[in-house]
């Protein structure tokens, strides 16, 4: 056999020692994200001064060359914010690319599942009926208990002969979201009906997402759950990539389909609903994120997953500085920011496709 | 070597394939051939593991195929199957890093030998240079050659492959099978084309309803009778100018002629 050439063409390869870079640029980039995140508000606050407030609060300084109030606003009020913010925009990104693999579509999202009209039944419940059996918590538990209902509801719809397939799923999870859509509908109406007319209003709120009620008490749940999420996904990375390639293929390079079907979908549910209970439905983070990192990096998920992490974090921790500044003192719900940005990146994305179909 | 002892399979109510016992040498290529809906592709996917037996045995080497595990057998066991073509932007070395993976450990890095092993597998089927492209840029002979890459870096002992030249033109085909023999692989294959088959493989065996009906060299088993009995058309046997194997002419039979 003659061959043309011997050698490895080009970037064909991909080389590790970029993969390292390129995470550490972005977590520096994180990092100077969080910080000036915390600067930008009402009251402007230096960098240093953050810094300086950050680390007393980890481990207390001796002198404080900062105002009580600098102190308040940073440790209180902004950092737990910002931190949340990153923290459920790393989660939905890491989510979307996990799904988009797990059910073979690019179009697939956190929200396959109806998590998130499912979780809107819940809030709704506290929001419009005021059912509040946990105090300040209540809101959250009931938008999570929703959403694993809703997941619980369409994994059942899905699975036949206890295999579950992909379009099935989708299918299922359209189903859901319509009915549990409808429930949160007839809620509201019931509400205004009796004449309730904020209700309606703050379920809108919610479903579109945001921050404004962020305290510290709810960082460390959704942060641990990243943590471990990630690190279980990315151990699986050459399972989702091969899974990429079609069911059966998968199976002949040796991934037992249906257990890490099962498995990773449990596990990309619950981070979706506890994200989901802090947040609301933040759209389009987990959609566009994973989709612009591939575009970037290829499709190898042991680079995707890491990259799409720390990409949806600084990507949610901008849209959380809008989201409060845009028209402060008043919110704007980031999920208006998110979906804002993200009909144009598909219009793009759309033209990038029927572009390539042509040069084929 | 493969060994299928009274393998069936499908559902217990609706079997697809009954019965069947066949041998795969080492160093053969062995052609599985019938019609349409005859049983070729499940009893593949009995082979590769998709689809659990109901009945009977899939040795390869004495150990039991279905008693290893899914990622064993993929080690022992490599294919080229026929699944729709990926929405994602795979590249070629993506899909050929494929089949390194049932070789690593969750843990493991790709290691500098599985990269060598990668770069020889795209250059043993003369696709090196191709090993950037996206694959749904590839035309169709050049997909199956990376599969055929894939299936390869995969080190397996044993290669099914479900009618790899589906959808190519005629240069594509040949070129497929010649490179197929040239690798010294062992391997099982479907096809379509019976005579490739002729051409190309060791022995062949041939499927109709879901059972053997015939097995052995293509000088013994493509008679015109056959394939009159299991392809539904006339035959006329005769023996290739150039490369001197069983070639066969086809005619359609008139109504009423049809011996099924």
């Amino acid at each position: 056999m003659v061959s043309a050439a011997r050698s490895v063409p080009v970037n064909a390869k991909p080389s590790s020692a970029r993969l390292v870079w390129t995470c550490a640029a972005l977590i520096v980039v994180l990092l100077a994200t969080v910080t000036i995140a915390v600067t930008i508000g009402p009251v402007t606050i230096a960098p240093g001064t953050v810094w300086a407030i950050v680390l007393d609060g980890v481990w207390p300084q001796r002198s404080h060359p900062w105002t009580a109030s600098e102190a308040y606003i940073v440790w209180q009020l902004r950092l737990p914010r910002v931190l949340l913010s990153a923290c459920v925009g790393a989660g939905l990104a890491v989510v979307g690319t996990a799904l988009q693999a797990l059910v073979r579509n690019p179009l697939a999202d956190p929200y396959v599942f109806g998590i998130t009209s499912g979780a809107s039944v819940g809030a709704t419940l506290v929001l419009v009926l005021g059912i509040g059996a946990f105090g300040d918590y209540s809101l959250s538990i009931a938008a999570f208990g929703g959403a694993v209902g809703a997941f619980a509801l369409v994994l059942a719809l899905a699975r036949s002969g206890g295999n579950l397939s992909p379009m099935r799923l989708i299918l299922a999870g359209l189903a859901v979201a319509y009915a549990m859509s409808a429930v949160t509908s007839f809620l509201v109406f019931l509400a205004a009906h009796e004449g309730n007319q904020g209700a309606a209003l703050s379920v809108l709120f919610w479903i579109l997402g945001g921050f404004g009620a962020a305290r510290w008490e709810q960082v460390p749940l959704p942060a641990i759950l990243l943590a471990m999420g990630v690190t279980l996904l990315i151990l699986h990375a050459r399972s989702l990539n091969a899974l990429l390639a079609g069911d059966e293929t998968a199976a002949t390079l040796g991934v037992d389909v249906k257990r890490l079907r099962w498995r990773l979908f449990g596990l990309c549910s619950l981070l979706t609903g506890v994200m989901v209970a802090v947040s609301g439905g933040i759209g389009f983070v987990g959609l566009m994120v994973p989709h612009a990192v591939r575009l970037l990096v290829g499709t190898d998920h042991r680079r995707v997953l890491p990259i799409a992490m720390l990409a949806g974090g600084i990507f949610l921790a901008w849209a959380d500085v809008l989201a409060r500044t845009l028209f402060a003192p008043a919110e704007l719900p980031i999920g208006i920011i998110t979906a804002l940005s993200g009909a144009p990146f598909f219009m793009w994305l759309l033209q990038r496709r029927g572009m390539t179909s042509e040069t084929r | 070597m493969l060994r299928l002892d009274d393998v069936y399979a499908g559902v217990p109510e609706r079997l697809i394939v009954s019965a069947v016992s066949l041998e795969v040498h080492p160093g053969e290529i062995v052609g599985l051939l019938g019609p349409n809906g005859s049983g070729k592709s499940t009893l593949l996917r009995c082979v590769y593991r998709v689809l659990r037996p109901v009945r009977g045995t899939i040795e390869l080497d004495g150990e039991n195929v279905w008693a290893l595990s899914q990622r064993e057998a993929a080690r022992r066991i490599a294919a080229v199957v026929q699944e729709p073509a990926s929405d994602f932007d795979l590249t070629v070395w993506d899909v050929v890093s494929m089949g390194r993976s049932p070789h690593l450990g969750m843990l493991d890095r790709t290691r500098a030998r599985d990269e060598e092993l990668i770069a020889a597998a795209l250059d043993r089927v003369e696709a090196l240079h191709l090993a950037a492209r996206r694959v749904e840029t590839l035309s169709g002979g050049e997909k199956q050659r990376v599969l055929l890459a894939r299936a390869l870096a995969q080190e397996g002992r044993l290669l099914v492959l479900d009618e790899p030249t589906n959808h190519l033109d005629i240069r594509h085909q040949l070129e497929l099978v010649q490179l197929l023999r040239a690798l010294g692989l062992t391997a099982l294959t479907a096809l379509h084309d019976l005579n490739l088959a002729a051409t190309y493989c060791d022995r062949i065996y041939v499927l109709n309803t879901g059972s053997l009906v015939a097995g052995g060299t293509p000088e013994e088993v493509l008679t015109p009778s056959l394939v009159t009995t299991v392809f539904g058309v006339g035959a006329t046997r005769t023996r290739h100018p150039v490369t001197e194997r069983v070639a066969l002419f086809f005619h359609a039979l008139s109504p009423g002629q049809t011996e099924r």
